[in-house]
């Protein structure tokens, strides 16, 4: 399969969110629901997406938005999925089942987010302490430890 | 069975190559399980970068990956251009090129010196540290720095090479295959390096691609796989070169792909110095302060421990909203205990050293 | 170091004892001096200066300080590189475990004030300070291994003042340099200060 015939496929699957391809890096984009997020990703893996790249969030103030990254090294291709969770309720299920790889990744972004994966086999902290209160990464995190850097610019 | 006890390994043991602390189960002398405890060198750099300006940023991006600077560099500085549409002259391009692969050189010395050095030939680790110190003096005379370099910059490089610098990096090129050569018959032709590094933690190719694996531990699986090939950046498809590939990916391989590829490297730095033409080193007309455009943009490199990759989120404003780094080190970490199940505990410290994390980058 | 320590208390007491004790001192003070085992704490990138500094270029052998892993060999720490509230509880229990005297080095800024990483962050202890006693600071991001050399022969120097009797200092005639003094042979300098 070439990046052509997987786009089509891909548009014909969400027809509701049809994904972005920029042509000159060979990237794609696609943006699901969070309820199908698991659902996309192993159809992303049954075609041939077998490397997760990287698994991160962003908090963009209202909401979490969770990027993967999956790859396929028999497409040359990379491609982005992004789904939104709320604040609130920050769940979403993890893939952990189709890739391992996403094992330590979905651990960290527990620890630096506070976003529960379910399913997930082993979801503790892996680069703070046990005992560290709050979500480092959050825009709202309050640490007294923290020295604001004066603004220079 | 016996009972089990469990061991507790650093975080800060001469062994660990970092601080990393280990839980080992141990049946005997076997391991039944080894669960890698990291995090003790997070210093909170993606949350740092949320309050500097672009430019800032670099001297941050130094300290994740401290055995190749240059890397964690570039790669950040490709994801601005990406974000920021800067076009990169072509002379900078090959610059990048030629500093990226010493320093993997730099970088895979250190590598192999404490494969060496874990398997108990200290000696090893002297050969490959003075190659090192070649490496690091020619950065010192490009950029004054010895270890944190912050040398690329978006838009190009921070200056051009000095007179006489291409010359000394010739001679570099010549003299260091050689030593190559007589590492691979003094380290890996010893009986003893390759009993104890033979067949010992091995990781099969699904493994490597299904846990994200990349670089040389991937490579050393016989996963053909490389950036610099495969999803070609840079001046990269100028040049001829091979990637070397291992066999059933046990430490031996690990370490023998890093090896070659330091060969390899040579002839893609020699190509670069013939090819480079003279130019301006750094973008024309970027402004003091760069205030990309809302939106996000990854870009990905290889680095000497695999794909480092870097995500950046802007908001309009003069700073990261987000910068996420893709680690490799971390990636190849995690499949720590897979392979450290069923050998020896003197095995676990010779595959966390095939391994060749480096905690700052781990850790982040 | 058990015998000496008495031995030292009980000279104290003695009548004329402090001659003998001065001597003794010395003695102790020299050897201590030139065999300075170092327990390399390297944590972070100042990790990499302080092995090239081991290593076949600037060999530190010929100082007397060999890197030790066991901190129960090691007379001083030497702290490389950044200390995380993580990493933080084993430091000072791997500097519990060294036997007395000991020294501590800060290498790098890092270990002296958190450097780079003061600002904006979390989880960085702001310089071992906070809870170790450090004797030599070292400047630098990373420092050259000529800096940590030029640590190693100063802490020699602060060692020559140590007595074996506990809170006992021994003179001696020559003024140790600190930041803002001229140092040994400098003498252009001290003449400028005098004046
Ligand atoms: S002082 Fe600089 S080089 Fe040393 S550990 Fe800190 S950041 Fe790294």
């Amino acid at each position: 399969m070439n990046i052509d015939e997987l786009r089509e496929h891909l548009c014909s699957t969400y027809p509701d969110l049809c994904p972005l391809f920029s042509v000159e890096y060979g990237d794609g984009m696609l943006m699901v629901d969070s309820s199908r997020l698991h659902e996309a990703a192993s159809d992303l893996r049954d075609l041939g997406f077998d490397r997760l790249g990287m698994v991160t969030a962003v908090d963009t103030g209202d909401e979490f938005e969770l990027v993967y990254r999956v790859q396929s090294r028999e497409m040359h291709a990379g491609i982005f999925v992004k789904t939104r969770v709320a604040r609130d309720v920050a769940s979403i299920a993890s893939v952990n089942d189709l890739w391992p790889a996403a094992n330590w990744q979905e651990r960290e972004v527990f620890d630096m987010f506070g976003i529960v994966f379910e399913g997930h086999p082993d979801l503790r902290r892996i680069l703070l302490t046990d005992d560290w209160v709050g979500y480092p990464l959050r825009k709202d995190y309050e640490d007294e430890r923290i020295i604001r850097r004066p603004d220079y610019i | 069975m016996t009972e089990q006890t469990i061991v507790n390994i650093g975080p800060s043991h001469p062994s660990t190559h970092g601080v990393c602390r280990v839980i080992v189960t141990l049946d005997g002398e076997t391991v039944v399980h080894a669960e890698p405890v990291i995090g003790h060198l997070h210093r909170g750099i993606e949350k740092m970068a949320e309050n500097r300006t672009y430019l800032q940023v670099v001297p941050l991006t130094d300290r994740l990956d401290y055995v190749g600077s240059m890397y964690a560099n570039w790669a950040y500085c490709r994801s601005v251009e990406r974000l920021a549409g800067i076009r990169v002259p072509e002379r900078a391009e090959y610059i990048r090129v030629i500093v990226c692969e010493l320093q993997r050189i730099a970088s895979h010395m250190m590598g192999i010196g404490s494969t060496g050095a874990d398997t108990g030939a200290t000696s090893a680790f002297m050969y490959t540290f003075a190659q090192r110190d070649h490496v690091v003096e020619l950065f010192e005379a490009l950029c004054g720095a010895r270890l944190t370099y912050n040398y690329v910059r978006p838009g190009g490089v921070s200056m051009d090479l000095p007179d006489g610098w291409v010359e000394q990096c010739r001679a570099f090129t010549a003299q260091h295959p050689p030593v190559m050569m007589e590492i691979d018959r003094l380290l890996f032709g010893n009986v003893i390096a390759r009993a104890r590094l033979k067949g010992v933690g091995v990781l099969t190719p699904e493994d490597a691609v299904g846990w994200g694996t990349s670089g040389p531990v991937a490579r050393g699986s016989g996963v053909d796989w490389d950036l610099r090939r495969d999803d070609p950046y840079s001046v990269y498809p100028r040049f001829d070169f091979q990637i070397p590939l291992g066999e059933i990916g046990d430490c031996y391989d690990r370490a023998r792909v890093r090896l070659w590829e330091c060969v390899e490297s040579c002839k893609i730095i020699n190509q670069a110095l013939d090819q480079i033409e003279p130019g301006s080193v750094h973008a024309e007309g970027l402004p003091r302060l760069l205030a990309p455009r809302p939106g996000d943009a990854y870009d990905h490199i290889e680095s000497a421990r695999g794909s480092l990759g870097v995500y950046l989120v802007s908001d309009g404003s003069p700073r990261p909203y987000r910068m996420k780094v893709r680690s490799p080190a971390f990636c190849n970490l995690a499949v720590l205990p897979l392979l450290a199940e069923g050998h020896t505990l003197s095995d676990l410290i010779v595959i966390i050293g095939s391994l060749d994390p480096v905690f700052g980058e781990v850790d982040r | 170091m058990a015998f000496v320590d008495d031995l030292g208390a009980a000279l104290d007491k003695t009548p004329g004892g402090g001659i003998i004790l001065t001597s003794l001192d010395a003695v102790m003070d020299w050897s201590r001096g030139k065999s300075l085992w170092m327990m390399p704490m390297g944590t972070a990138c100042c990790a990499m200066e302080l092995i090239a500094a081991s290593f076949s270029r600037f060999d530190f052998d010929r100082h007397g300080s060999i890197p030790r892993p066991d901190p129960r060999h090691c007379d001083v720490m030497v702290v490389a590189g950044t200390i995380t509230r993580k990493m933080a509880p084993a430091v000072k229990r791997l500097y519990e475990q060294m036997p007395d005297p000991k020294w501590v080095i800060a290498m790098g800024n890092c270990a002296v004030s958190g450097g780079i990483f003061y600002y904006d962050t979390y989880s960085v202890i702001r310089g071992v300070d906070e809870f170790l006693p450090v004797d030599v600071y070292i400047s630098g991001c990373p420092p050259r291994p000529e800096a940590l050399q030029d640590a190693i022969l100063r802490l020699r120097e602060q060692v020559a003042t140590d007595s074996i009797v506990p809170g006992r200092d021994r003179q001696l005639n020559t003024i140790l340099p600190t930041p803002g003094s001229p140092r040994k042979g400098d003498s252009a300098a001290a003449d400028g200060d005098d004046s």
